[in-house]
């Protein structure tokens, strides 16, 4: 058993957090490592109350609250929390029918820290929140895909369904409602493409994890072959604030299309990296020097990736863009997962390009060709361009390749590959120039590359 | 035309006549066997246990090696080709031997912006191994290099085995962890 017990050196805080301006909803005493236990939960953060309120109201009503907050799914895509749970099957007299509710907590998204921080300090809004989605979907079971690396907060999410089971928020019947729920936590083992909702099905079902063919979509057939809806962790926590002040009142947080707050995780080159928690639709430039304290190293900010490593790059022209799904969108980026990953002037474009895209081919599962393949090109393509050996060439080339990738795959990995490499391609050509005219980096400063291996 | 080739990051395909390294033990404890048929029995197909059973099985064989897989197999009677399908898909099955101590270092962007290539090197040097080259001499290390951990705000990252991972590991941070390593004071890899 292995209970962290050591202080994490994580930022989760900024002045004014918890005020009604910047209300703090999904990150309750995050920093405090006697913060995950049931008693602390229930005491101090009004834990299980939206709960026993949602399981007085009829299925349907708590959909309907969650439709009216207008909460958009936190994992990438951005998709209305509301209406995905509305997609589920109902039972009729003839057929009764058996339902899941899978939670993806397979943070693989480079950039991305947030679901850590929510199993680590509160685990029990996320089972609160399975609860009140399983009960709005009717659906007895609830498993939780949590990546093979977090084994110690598996231990820890496992000891809390434990705590919640003994108090009868588990189980059969919970508290006389006539509702049953089990929450079963399965482990990863290592594969980024597994956070992909079919993929992570079929790791699920116990295959390999390669994504499976849409339509038909997972609220028709998912796991195991059963209607099958797949939220974010952060989505599923979202949900006990959201009953608890109702949907029309969260609604009133962010903007208009983009309600509620989201956890941005900040890294890089920024004074306070960390957490934090905030109303959708804030400009990007006010959170990374007002809140997260400018650039770390002096040096100016000169590209930020706005929605984990997979969004396009924003360079200096973008950085007043709302940080909001629709705005980021039309800047042309996404917003994401929430990971804002922040380079300084001192970083050169080409290795932050090539480290990104051998991640992806590293990741990709091989099962589409244009990715499988396209990915592993690019990656060669600029692997020879890094040392030095690149022709002007191999620049259209790239340019070339990434609509051959995206849009023609299974899944978003693909398109996902083809962000940062199309962006940082076309906003900072002059460093990739650079190199190929003078075998070297535009600008020195940070060595992203380890010399180990055989290279 | 000769140009500079990528390092392979995944595991380099079997060489033709190659064999994957054999582990001493072949069949699983009672306990293991127990546990195994507990956890299968939580879900409507036997089949989706495979993943917890590859868990167990590098816990009970120190690696996952092809005794385990079939050793896993055997267990759910399902076919061996799927349990090495899966086994082979996932990274985290280490398919080779690793040290009693595996230091995996994160040198994906977030960690790469605060050293992370940098820790990665004087990890290889101070455990005297490279990544996937199996254990050092001594058998203490393994070194693997991994794709991100979730902990890039406080990059760069390391993790001992199945561990809580260490932050902002600087030269300092990282002798500090090794000599608490070698003082048992982290979870060894098989347990």
């Amino acid at each position: 058993m292995a209970i962290r017990t050591k202080h994490d050196p994580q930022s989760y805080t900024f002045a004014g957090f918890g005020s009604e301006k910047y209300p703090n909803l999904m990150l309750r005493g995050a920093g405090d490592l006697n913060n995950w236990t049931l008693d602390v939960y229930e005491q101090k953060h009004e834990g299980y109350v939206a709960m026993k309120q949602a399981l007085k109201m009829e299925p349907v009503a708590v959909t309907e609250e969650v439709k009216t907050s207008g909460i958009r799914g936190r994992g990438g895509a951005g998709f209305p929390a509301g209406l995905k749970w509305s997609f589920m099957p109902k039972d009729t007299p003839e057929r009764k029918i058996t339902r899941y509710l899978v939670i993806n907590g397979d943070e693989g998204e480079p950039g991305t820290f947030k679901d850590r921080a929510i199993l680590e300090y509160n685990p029990h809004q996320l089972i609160e929140g399975c609860i009140i989605a399983s009960y709005a979907m009717q659906a007895n079971t609830c498993y939780v895909y949590i990546r093979g690396e977090f084994l110690w907060l598996i231990e820890k999410l496992e000891l809390a369904i434990e705590q919640a089971r003994a108090k009868g928020y588990l189980g059969k019947n919970i508290l006389g409602s006539g509702f049953d729920l089990d929450i079963i936590v399965h482990r990863g083992a290592g594969a980024y493409i597994c956070g992909e909702e079919t993929a992570l099905l079929n790791s699920l079902e116990g295959r390999r994890g390669e994504p499976r063919v849409k339509p038909p979509f997972p609220a028709a057939k998912g796991a195991f072959g059963q209607p099958t809806t797949i939220n974010n962790v952060e989505t599923i926590a979202a949900v006990p604030p959201i009953i608890r002040m109702g949907g029309a009142e969260y609604a009133k947080l962010g903007t208009t299309k983009n309600s509620g707050t989201r956890i941005f995780c900040i890294s890089g080159h920024v004074k306070r990296p960390g957490l934090y928690e905030l109303p959708l639709g804030l400009p990007l430039d006010f959170i990374l020097n007002e809140l997260a304290g400018g650039s770390s190293t002096g040096k100016k900010i000169k590209a930020v990736i706005p929605g984990g490593a997979s969004a396009p790059v924003f360079s200096e022209a973008e950085f007043s863009t709302p940080m909001d799904f629709d705005s980021v969108r039309n800047a042309g980026s996404m917003a994401g997962s929430g990971g804002v990953i922040v380079l300084d002037e001192d970083t050169c474009m080409v290795q932050a390009c090539l480290r990104l895209i051998r991640f992806y081919a590293h990741e990709s599962c091989g099962q589409c060709t244009p990715c499988r393949e396209g990915c592993n090109w690019m990656e060669m393509i600029l692997h020879r361009i890094e040392h030095g050996e690149g022709t002007l060439e191999d620049l259209d080339v790239l340019a070339s390749l990434t609509p051959r990738i995206a849009g023609r795959t299974l899944c978003a990995l693909g398109d996902a590959a083809c962000g940062p490499m199309e962006s940082m391609l076309k906003k900072f050509r002059h460093e990739f120039e650079h190199h190929v005219t003078h075998k070297t980096c535009y600008v020195k400063g940070h060595e992203l590359l380890a010399k180990v291996g055989a290279h | 035309m000769n140009h500079p080739m990528p390092p392979e990051t995944s595991e380099a395909p079997l060489a033709p006549g190659q064999r994957l390294p054999r582990s001493e033990r072949k069949e699983f404890s009672a306990e293991a066997l127990q546990e195994i048929a507990a956890i299968a029995a939580k879900y409507p197909d036997k089949l989706a246990a495979t993943l917890p059973a590859l868990h167990i099985a590098q816990r009970e064989f120190g690696f996952t090696s092809l005794d385990a897989m079939k050793a896993v197999a055997k267990a759910l009677s399902i076919p061996e080709g799927h349990v090495f399908g899966v086994a082979s898909f996932y990274t985290m099955y280490q398919k080779q031997p690793v040290g009693k101590y595996h230091l995996q270092v994160c040198t994906n962007i977030s960690c790469a912006l605060s050293g992370g290539a940098q820790l990665l090197e004087k990890v290889c040097q101070r455990a005297g191994v490279q990544p996937g080259e199996g254990p050092s001499k001594d058998g203490l290390w393994s070194v693997e290099e991994v794709e991100c951990l979730a902990a890039c705000g406080s990059g760069p990252c390391l993790q001992v085995n199945h561990d809580i991972y260490d932050e902002y590991v600087d030269e300092r941070k990282l002798d500090e962890i090794m000599q608490a390593c070698k003082r048992g004071e982290y979870r060894e890899w098989a347990k």
